[in-house]
């Protein structure tokens, strides 16, 4: 037997000689730092998603129609009829909520630990580029199953469009191909979200993938192996303080997917729609163009998002200034290796004024999460009594707005005037041998 | 042949007249692509004008009628929904209709109370921000999202907030106010939504 495949192998190579180095340069002889740890775990269940996502939703549309008369009512089929389609489906709806959880983690590990830094700003654009795409893949995959949150989310976001001047309505008409979302809407998106996004997402994990796989992994020190001494076990000329990728990480990594599946299991099993927050109730509605869900909002990795929207006002006869914040709340964590001027990369070793601002940044994410999601208009007047609560919300959702951007401008003038005060970093990572 | 020497200024001409020819074609090919996002003429002609009849909405009921897949407040105004309208001036955006909101209806209905005949308020009822219905609250009282509430409208989606002409308050999101469809009376008790009085003759 051995023989048999020691033969297919050598045919192979004989005829792609690039193919056993190029498995080797990603995997076995791919040297990173030895000293990750649980933060480390979140891009490779990223990827875990998204073959779920891509698997499942293959298996979705086979059953799936994509018309405003026939959507509705397949995935109910689906749901209902399908042997076994309820697991396939809330594997799908469920895996879109946890793709933002770990795509969420996996983010501020690279702020925590400075990954987004030079010689890395490539690997951190292509991830902001995956991070825009998801969003979108995920809005056009929630309007597919045409309930009427699906309807009026489409019609909200898509009228965001609607605020630029001169050419919004327009605009706002070509991408729905009609005057509200309708089946050209609902076809066109299917398009998008079945063929067009995830051939670019792939696209654009494998480019990110090697962009870091060009300079190398950063680790939780923030320090350069491959500026550090040479020589390991396997290589003379390699990193000291870096292992091979595979087996030691891929091993490591299994961990972490035993781990996430539990808890996937669990949620899928028992908890699909997360009381309202991966799959809302409004949904199992169907579309009504007539009549708007009485609490409309987002599904929750949207809504912090969604809050930037809600808190500014119109000014100037036009309402494209909240869609302008809202936009650039991401454009500016796109800037971020240009925001922080700062050489030390992992917080271990930065300021203090870095680490009180990280945890501000992090408290209005959540803040505005909790604003966009309703939370708050909620427990306003439960805390506070008979007050004005649209009042209260807008301030403190005015006030999280300004801590959100004003993370940014804080990063580049502490780091930009030398005011930060970091500690020495070590030559090598802390946990050598 | 071999020994000639090389034209790279030629060269240079026909690798930029290649690209510059391969682009426009490049361009000219994608434009039925994105053409053929534009609303089908199927969905164009899907625009006919609408006849109700006001017989049976009773004083400060509200009707929703469904016009090129809009949706069409009809709303027969009291005397004392009326009066509530000069009240709430000062806390509007724009409220004779001559700002930012000139456009949001036609010339015979930028008044007041935004309508042909006073107690009858027909207006397209999506939300001048992002396009969501607002919600008919009509009741004159103190409301969570309004202490001084007169009744009016009350957007769900983003809390932005119109009088009972479909007028919008300050400090919300939405720019304007509501916008009037074009609409005639046939008749004391019937409107037709989608054709102006002048056309109707």
């Amino acid at each position: 037997m051995a023989n048999v495949f020691t033969r297919v192998g050598d045919w192979v190579n004989e005829r792609a000689p690039g193919m056993a180095p190029m498995y080797r340069a990603h995997m076995t002889e791919y040297y990173a730092p030895k000293n990750f740890n649980l933060w480390y775990y979140f891009g490779s269940l990223a990827l875990l998603v998204l073959i779920n996502q891509i698997v499942t939703g293959i298996f979705l549309t086979m059953n799936y129609n994509p018309s405003a008369a026939g959507a509705f009512n397949s995935v109910e089929y689906i749901m209902r009829d399908v042997e076994w389609g309820w697991l396939i489906r809330y594997m799908h709806s469920t895996g879109a909520s946890l793709f933002f959880v770990v795509v969420f983690l996996h983010m501020f590990r690279g702020i925590m630990y400075g990954s987004y830094k030079k010689p890395r700003e490539l690997v951190w654009l292509l991830g902001m580029l995956i991070f825009l795409v998801l969003m979108a893949e995920a809005f056009m995959g929630y309007v597919l199953p045409w309930g009427n949150m699906s309807f009026w989310g489409a019609k909200v976001i898509i009228s965001l469009f609607g605020t630029i001047p001169y050419i919004g309505n327009t605009l706002v008409e070509w991408i729905m191909g009609d005057f509200l979302p309708a089946d050209a809407t609902l076809n066109r998106f299917f398009a998008l979200h079945v063929i067009a996004l995830p051939i670019v997402l792939l696209l654009l994990v494998v480019l990110h993938i090697a962009a870091l796989h060009e300079v190398g992994s950063n680790n939780p020190d923030g320090v350069e192996i491959k500026k550090g001494p040479k020589g390991n076990r396997w290589d003379a000329l390699k990193p000291a303080d870096g292992i091979p990728f595979h087996p030691y990480y891929t091993v490591k990594d299994l961990v972490g997917v035993g781990f996430f599946l539990l808890i996937a299991a669990f949620i899928i099993f028992f908890a699909p729609t997360f009381g309202g927050w991966f799959l809302e109730h409004d949904n199992f509605i169907p579309a009504n163009n007539l009549a708007t869900p009485s609490h409309i909002k987002p599904v929750w990795y949207f809504t912090p998002f969604y809050a930037i929207v809600r808190m500014i006002p119109s000014f100037l006869g036009s309402a494209v200034w909240g869609v302008l914040a809202m936009f650039g709340a991401i454009a500016v964590l796109f800037a971020l290796p240009w925001f922080d001027r700062g050489k030390v990369k992992s917080i271990r070793y930065r300021g203090t004024g870095f680490k009180v601002a990280l945890g501000l940044f992090v408290v209005s994410f959540i803040a505005l999460g909790a604003v966009g999601a309703g939370i708050t208009a909620e427990v306003i007047p439960v805390w506070f009594g008979d007050v004005d609560v649209t009042f209260w919300e807008n301030l403190f959702g005015r006030l999280m707005t300004l801590v959100y951007f004003g993370f940014f401008a804080f990063l580049w003038v502490y780091t930009h005037f030398g005011w930060e005060k970091t500690k020495p970093v070590p030559e090598r990572v802390t946990t050598h041998d | 042949m071999a020994n000639e020497v090389v034209d790279h200024g030629r060269r240079r001409f026909l690798t930029a007249t290649t690209a510059v020819v391969g682009g426009i074609g490049i361009v000219s090919a994608a434009v039925p692509f994105i053409k053929s996002w534009e609303p089908s003429a199927r969905a164009k002609a899907a625009g006919a004008p609408v006849t109700q009849s006001l017989a049976k909405i009773e004083a400060g009921q509200l009707l929703t009628v469904s016009w090129r897949s809009l949706p069409v407040f009809v709303l027969n105004r009291t005397k004392a929904q009326l009066a509530t309208l000069p009240m709430v001036d000062s806390r509007l955006v724009d409220p004779k209709s001559d700002g930012a909101s000139a456009d949001q209806q036609p010339k015979y209905a930028q008044n007041e109370a935004r309508s042909i005949k006073p107690e009858w308020l027909v207006m397209i009822g999506i939300c001048t921000h992002l396009g969501c219905v607002p919600d008919f609250v009509p009741e004159i009282k103190p409301e969570p999202f309004d202490p001084e509430w007169k009744g009016g409208f009350y957007c769900p989606c983003h809390k932005s907030r119109y009088d009972l002409a479909g007028r919008v308050f300050q400090g919300v999101p939405a720019p304007k106010n509501l916008p009037v469809p074009p609409y005639h009376f046939i008749d004391d008790s019937t409107i037709q939504i989608g054709v102006d009085p002048k056309e109707a003759g």
